[in-house]
Order: structure tokens, then C-alpha cells, then sequence
């Protein structure tokens, strides 16, 4: 019985390691390119194990460009995104999700259809408003126009629906406790994994944003992570890109975020999914 | 969701409507004046008036905004002029959008179709394993969570013609190697190549969760009436999915007939002279390219404002589309 159950498993097992090996084998590949010098990478046949050399190209990546600077601004965006999302969005759905007020429903139903709204629509307006007020190549016109979302509120209206029940609203009036120190102290402990949650995707999200840092930061000194490793991939205009030292950008770039998604995201995984599938 | 609905109808006896009006009225004529309602919630409009306010300044104002800009001349600098529909009236004939619509139509089935599918087979295979479920869950999830930039340098130097892997494995199993990144229809496969790969695992995901929310003893009883595997998924597992389906084809269509970043980074690097163009044959060229290279590589506002308003409505129309394909067998 216990040996049919096994030969039964062996099958998805192999197939499902499969996909792990392909999920996982370009980030190997990252880490043997990054580790051999430029002249490995053109040989043949290539070098299949990590290599000696990744402090050389590490210091030929912050010869190229401002890592560390660049990354301590995504961190400095990421991190100020994330405490505005999660403070906003949060009071907004304990809001929506526990209190009836005239024009409930009809505000909640303009948060989903501006939730179905596509960013390019507003890119240009945004840069203009943000040339007008003088915040071009600034951070804050990263961190402003993110500080709260459509997504955020509705899943943690969800989320607080479901993990709230309402006879502690009446306990807490009872108590004299008024709204915000309802949220404060009665909404918020009890959220605390919903926040977690609606933490890492925020963060994840902020860290890995692209199209809109590439288009408000126009000063080259003051660019965040994913900009600065695309302007390492255009190579300055140089004759001869030095791939090693590119792909060291690219894993350096990566590999924080991935400790992070690694260590704290024991259940980030399922919740997102669970979101998926009940919204 | 098409769950089975077993909810007992728990209907409350409608007595006493009365009171709860006429306690209302005393409450008002205790305080004297009448407060408008609006105002007594002031706490609450409050809690919830930072996402409007954003709205109106950082995306309300700009949709509104970006319509007029479509309707005018600009680049940025100096007189706005007054064109009518001329913006549109060229964006109807401009073969540059038309191939950028076909390049993105192209990438995103040829990305979405397969992946679904093969999201799908994972989903079902891992649903049916017993051990290490959060560990293959969590590998499957972080080709997601890296960002695309840095996956797409990566996905470039794993296609280059010259010393990529895909060529040099290629050679090893004696097949012709093809200069991936110099072609427009390799450069096509590569984009689709990294999409697929960030995307399944996610997808995988997803129907896992909708997976566990069919109930066991449905298979049971396919098991009893002697269906076959095969047949039970056909029978059970797709339709008892199909919201889960719906909801991955629509996410998948918005975001794959937006794509950008896969295709300006991996274009990028060997088009000499705008990195924005596409790259060979302009074949990596997608419809968001084509509006960021229109609006902020030739600050053509105008332009690229109508654009903006092109997309949006195809991605609509699309959207609706699979919508109904899908949801149309329901009933």
C-alpha cells in the first residue's frame, strides 16, 4: 500500500521539479556569470559553475554607476510607500468595511471602477503636475501618487470583513472608545497578518516599479535601483558591454529582495492567491 | 463563485418596522437643529478621504486632462493648439501603431495561451501531491517577485546570438542555432520566453487556491461512475474552475497587452540609435513602447495622449471579449 502511494507520487514529484529546476535555473545562471570575468562569458564551451571573480565585478559595478546611492533610494521610496499604503488603506477599509454612512456604496463602487483604470492614461498629466510643483527628479513624486490604492483598501475590506467580528465595534463603544481609537486600538492588533500581507506586496511592488521612476527621475544622481541597472544594460554608450559586471548588477539588484520574499513570506504565497480566488 | 450554494436562507420576520423611524425622529427633535447625516459621519468621510483626494489630483484630473491633451499639439513647451480629431484621425493610419498592436497582440497570445495551460497541469499536479506543497509553492512564486528589469538583462544575455546559453545548447544537441536577439521573431520568442516564465508560476498559484476550494467527495463520486483522470478533469476540475479561469484570463490580458518593461529593456540594448524603438524589425515594439517612446522620447504629448486613449480602448474591447468567451459556458 505505502509503496503503490509512493510510485503514484513519484510522477508529479519529477514533473513539479521540473518547473522548480526552471524557476530557479536563471538565477543560477546569474550567479555563474556574475562570478567568472567578461572573457568566460564569450567562451566556448561555457564555464557551468560559479566562478572567483564576483568582487571584481562587483567593484566594476560601483565603478559604472551609484549602486548603493540608488538603492538607498528605492528603500528610502519603498519603505515611505509602504507605511503611508498600509496606514491609509487600512483606516479606509475598516471604514468601508465596519461602518454604514450615506453614500457607502456608491464611493466604494467608484474605488473598483478607478481600480480598473490603466496607468498609461495619466503618465503624461502626472509628469506635467509634477514639472509644475517643481517635483521632477524628486522622490516624493514617487512616494505621493503610491500613498494609497484601490487594491490595498479593497482587499483589506475583505480581509477585516471577514477577521472582525462586530460585537467588538459594540465592545469598544461600549467602552466610550470613539473611531479612531477603535482603529487604533482594537482594528489594528487584530489586523496584524492582513498587514503583513498588504506590506510585502506593497513593498515588492514599489521596489520593482519601473515605467514611472523611468520617466519623473531626470536627474541621473538621484535614480532608483531598476533605472540605474537599465542604464547599466545601455552601457553609457561604451563600445564593449562587460557582461560579467552586468550580470553582478543584476544579481546585487535582485538578491536583497529575494532574502526578503524568502524570510517573511511563509504565507504571503497562499494569501495571495486565497485573494485571488474569493474576490 | 459556482460553488454548489448550500447558505440557508435566514430570513428575518419583518416586524415592527416602525419604531426604528420613530426613534429617529425623537433623536432629532432632542437636538433641536437638524444635522444633515453627512456630517455627523465627518470621522469616517475623513478616514476615507485620502484615496479620493489622491485620486482626484494624481489620477482623476490626468485622465481627464490626458482626453484634452489628445485633442491638441504639444510638446511640453509653448502654445497647446487645437487640432479636432487629427490626433486620432493619424492614429488610424499609422503603420507604426498598427505593427505595435500586432507585435503586442502577438506576444501576449503567444505568452498567454501555452502558459495558462501549463499553469493549469502544475496546479493540478501539485494540488495532487501530499509533501513539500509550500516549498514548490514558493519556488514557483519567485521568478514574480524578481523584478522584470533585471530578469530581462538576464533573458537577453540567455538568448544573445553570440555566447547566450539557448545557442550553445543549441549547438550541443546539434541543432542550427538562430541569432535570437537580432531577428524580430526571435527577439518575439525571447519577450514571450520571459514572460511565460514569470508569469506561470503565479498563475499555478491561483488555481491551486481554486483547486482546494472543490469539494473531495465530487471526485469520489467521479471515481465511483468510473471516470478516468483525464475525464474528471475535463468534467469536474475545469468547469468547478472556471471563475479562478475567468479571473487569470482577464488579469492576463490587462497585463500582457500592457507590457512594457520586458520589451524596452531587452530591445533596448542593441538598437543604436533610440533605445525605444523596438529593437530588429521594431518587432519588440508594443503599444505602451510605442506611446512611452511618442511621449517621452519625441515629447509629442499630443500624440501620445491619443495613444493612451487607443490602448485603453483595445484593451477594453479585448478584455470584454475573453470575458464572454469564457463566461459565456457558465450557463
Amino acid at each position: 500500500m505505502l509503496n503503490r502511494l509512493r510510485r503514484a507520487q513519484l510522477l508529479p514529484h519529477i514533473v513539479l521539479g521540473i518547473g522548480v529546476l526552471v524557476s530557479i535555473f536563471p538565477f543560477y545562471w546569474s550567479i555563474v556569470l556574475a562570478t567568472n570575468t567578461s572573457r568566460d562569458v564569450f567562451r566556448y564551451p561555457p564555464r557551468l559553475v560559479p566562478g572567483t571573480h564576483l568582487a571584481e565585478n562587483v567593484r566594476h559595478v560601483l565603478d559604472s554607476i551609484d549602486f548603493f546611492g540608488s538603492m538607498l533610494n528605492t528603500l528610502i521610496v519603498a519603505i515611505c510607500t509602504t507605511t503611508l499604503v498600509l496606514f491609509f488603506d487600512s483606516l479606509a477599509a475598516f471604514t468601508f468595511a465596519k461602518y454604514r454612512f450615506p453614500g457607502r456604496s456608491f464611493l466604494f463602487g467608484l474605488l473598483l471602477v478607478i481600480f480598473m483604470l490603466p496607468a498609461q492614461l495619466s503618465i503624461i498629466p502626472q509628469y506635467l503636475i509634477m514639472v509644475k510643483i517643481g517635483w521632477v527628479g524628486t522622490l516624493q513624486a514617487l512616494v505621493v501618487p503610491a500613498a494609497v490604492n484601490a487594491f490595498g483598501i479593497f482587499w483589506m475590506r475583505q480581509y477585516i470583513t471577514r477577521a472582525f467580528p462586530d460585537e467588538l465595534l459594540d465592545a469598544a463603544r461600549m467602552d466610550g472608545a470613539g473611531f479612531l481609537r477603535t482603529y487604533a486600538s482594537v482594528c489594528l492588533p487584530m489586523i496584524r497578518p492582513g498587514l503583513a500581507f498588504l506590506g510585502i506586496y506593497t513593498f515588492i511592488n514599489a521596489w520593482n516599479d519601473y515605467i514611472w521612476p523611468l520617466v519623473v527621475l531626470t536627474n541621473p544622481d538621484k535614480i532608483t535601483l531598476q533605472v540605474a541597472l537599465a542604464q547599466l544594460n545601455l552601457g553609457h554608450g561604451a563600445a564593449q558591454t562587460d557582461y560579467a559586471m552586468l550580470m553582478a548588477g543584476t544579481l546585487m539588484a535582485v538578491t536583497p529582495l529575494l532574502i526578503v520574499f524568502v524570510l517573511f513570506a511563509r504565507n504571503f504565497v497562499a494569501d495571495l492567491a486565497k485573494g485571488a480566488v474569493q474576490g | 463563485m459556482t460553488q454548489p450554494n448550500v447558505a440557508i436562507a435566514v430570513q428575518e420576520p419583518a416586524e415592527h418596522p416602525l419604531p426604528r423611524s420613530g426613534r429617529r425622529r425623537r433623536l432629532r427633535s432632542v437636538s433641536g437643529r437638524r444635522r444633515p447625516a453627512f456630517l455627523r459621519y465627518w470621522p469616517q468621510y475623513l478616514a476615507i478621504s485620502p484615496f479620493y483626494i489622491l485620486f482626484a489630483v494624481f489620477g482623476l484630473f490626468p485622465v481627464l486632462f490626458s482626453l484634452y491633451l489628445s485633442f491638441h499639439r504639444w510638446s511640453g513647451v509653448g502654445e497647446r493648439k487645437f487640432v479636432g480629431l487629427q490626433q486620432y484621425k493619424f492614429l488610424f493610419k499609422d503603420h507604426t501603431f498598427y505593427l505595435s498592436l500586432w507585435n503586442t497582440v502577438l506576444i501576449w497570445a503567444m505568452s498567454t495561451v501555452p502558459m495558462l495551460f501549463a499553469s493549469l497541469v502544475l496546479a493540478a499536479l501539485l494540488h495532487s501531491v501530499a509533501r513539500a506543497k509550500g516549498f514548490y509553492r514558493m519556488a514557483f512564486f519567485i521568478p514574480n517577485v524578481t523584478s522584470v528589469v533585471a530578469m530581462a538583462i538576464l533573458f537577453t544575455m540567455l538568448f544573445s546570438s553570440n555566447f547566450g546559453l539557448i545557442n550553445v545548447v543549441l549547438h550541443w544537441i546539434h541543432l542550427p542555432t538562430y541569432p535570437w536577439t537580432n531577428r524580430p521573431w526571435g527577439i518575439r520568442i525571447s519577450i514571450v520566453a520571459l514572460m511565460t516564465w514569470q508569469w506561470v508560476g503565479y498563475n499555478a498559484i491561483i488555481y491551486l487556491a481554486g483547486l482546494q476550494t472543490i469539494p473531495q467527495h465530487l471526485y469520489e463520486a467521479a471515481h465511483l461512475d468510473g471516470a478516468g483522470p483525464i475525464r474528471t478533469f475535463f468534467s469536474i476540475t475545469v468547469p468547478l474552475l472556471r471563475p479562478v479561469i475567468l479571473f487569470t484570463v482577464v488579469i492576463s490580458t490587462i497585463t500582457g497587452l500592457q507590457s512594457f518593461t520586458e520589451a524596452q529593456v531587452m530591445t533596448g540594448s542593441n538598437a543604436a540609435v533610440n533605445p525605444n524603438s523596438g529593437g530588429p524589425g521594431q518587432a519588440g515594439l508594443t503599444m505602451v513602447l510605442y506611446f512611452y517612446q511618442q511621449a517621452f522620447s519625441y515629447n509629442d504629448f499630443g500624440y501620445g495622449a491619443a495613444i493612451a486613449w487607443g490602448i485603453f480602448l483595445i484593451v477594453s474591447v479585448f478584455t470584454l471579449i475573453n470575458w464572454r468567451l469564457v463566461a459565456r459556458k457558465e450557463d
